[in-house]
């Protein structure tokens, strides 16, 4: 089973690398752009077949290293 | 007074951090991640700056899931003496030993050069040879030195006094201008300037040496 984890920093933690992409936006001619929020993408390729217990593991890696839920929000997404 | 210094893949003030541990009188010896167990009599665990683990994930997250990690949570819940500087704080909120967190710095620019701090308590072992209010100077090398909390636990930190150093200046976007805090119980210090690059005359500063001289105290007051 794969699956896709989206890792944000929470709203209404400043994003500096986000402001910066937004600025380099409007330098280049991009109207209009009013946020960017810039957050990570992990993708795993599990052995777990039951998608429940595969939900259960990789929201548990989740919570224990793939986001430090301090500053950061994430979801989990099974892909097959 | 024995003084224990992590080395991960990628810490390079390790050795810097041990002879400033060795020049205010410590013995000390240096202690690789994949061990479980710190080594017997250990006063004070020093947590180096760096970038373990290329700063891979989030800086400091992989190096907070090494197997020493275990020994150093068992060093402090047992009221032992810990400090994390530069890379070494980000690793000890990633452990959660300490609240909140480090992000990139506000102005996005990896940040090198001596900044102004205050002294914001003296009751630790750490501060005992500053006064409040001291204006010190330590050097900082970071990229993410951008301490954040939520406003409850920065209202908990200040009440508690557990602010140890802020910033003179906004150096890095940190909240409060946060430069460095501590543990509920005042045993554990994290602060993202380096002490261990300011206590030698030839490195150009000793604003950091009474840090170490003071902390090297505490066997003989308790």
């Amino acid at each position: 089973m794969k699956a896709r984890v989206h890792v944000m920093l929470k709203n209404g933690v400043l994003d500096p690398q986000g402001e910066a992409v937004r600025h380099a936006l409007g330098t280049l001619g991009f109207e209009g752009v009013n946020s960017v929020r810039q957050g990570k993408v992990i993708e795993l390729e599990l052995d777990e077949t039951n998608r429940e217990t595969a939900e259960a593991q990789v929201t548990k890696m989740c919570e224990d290293l793939l986001a430090n839920t301090v500053i950061e929000s994430y979801n989990v997404e099974l892909l097959s | 007074m024995k003084a224990a210094v992590l080395v991960f893949p990628g810490s390079n003030c390790d050795r810097d951090l041990a002879v400033a541990f060795e020049n205010a009188g410590f013995q000390v010896e240096m202690v690789w991640h994949k061990d479980t167990n710190l080594p017997t009599g250990v006063d004070v665990v020093g947590v180096p700056g760096g970038f373990s683990y290329g700063d891979y994930l989030r800086c400091g997250a992989i190096a907070a899931q090494s197997p020493i990690i275990a020994g150093l949570k068992s060093h402090v819940e047992a009221g032992g003496y810990a400090i994390g500087i530069c890379n070494g704080f980000q690793v000890l909120t990633e452990t959660g030993l300490l609240p909140g967190a480090l992000i990139r710095n506000a102005g996005l620019k990896f940040i090198c050069k001596p900044v102004d701090m205050t002294v914001e308590e003296t009751s630790s072992a750490f501060n005992a040879g500053y006064s409040i209010g001291q204006k010190i100077t330590f050097p900082v090398a970071h990229h993410d030195g951008n301490y954040i909390a939520q406003d409850d636990v920065l209202d908990r930190l200040e009440g508690e006094g557990r602010v140890a150093y802020r910033y003179v200046d906004d150096v890095n976007g940190s909240a409060r201008r946060i430069a460095g805090i501590l543990s509920e119980n005042h045993r554990v210090l994290g602060l993202m300037p380096h002490p261990e690059r300011s206590a030698d005359e030839k490195l150009g500063g000793t604003d950091g040496a009474p840090l170490f001289q003071s902390l090297a105290k505490i066997g003989v007051a308790a």
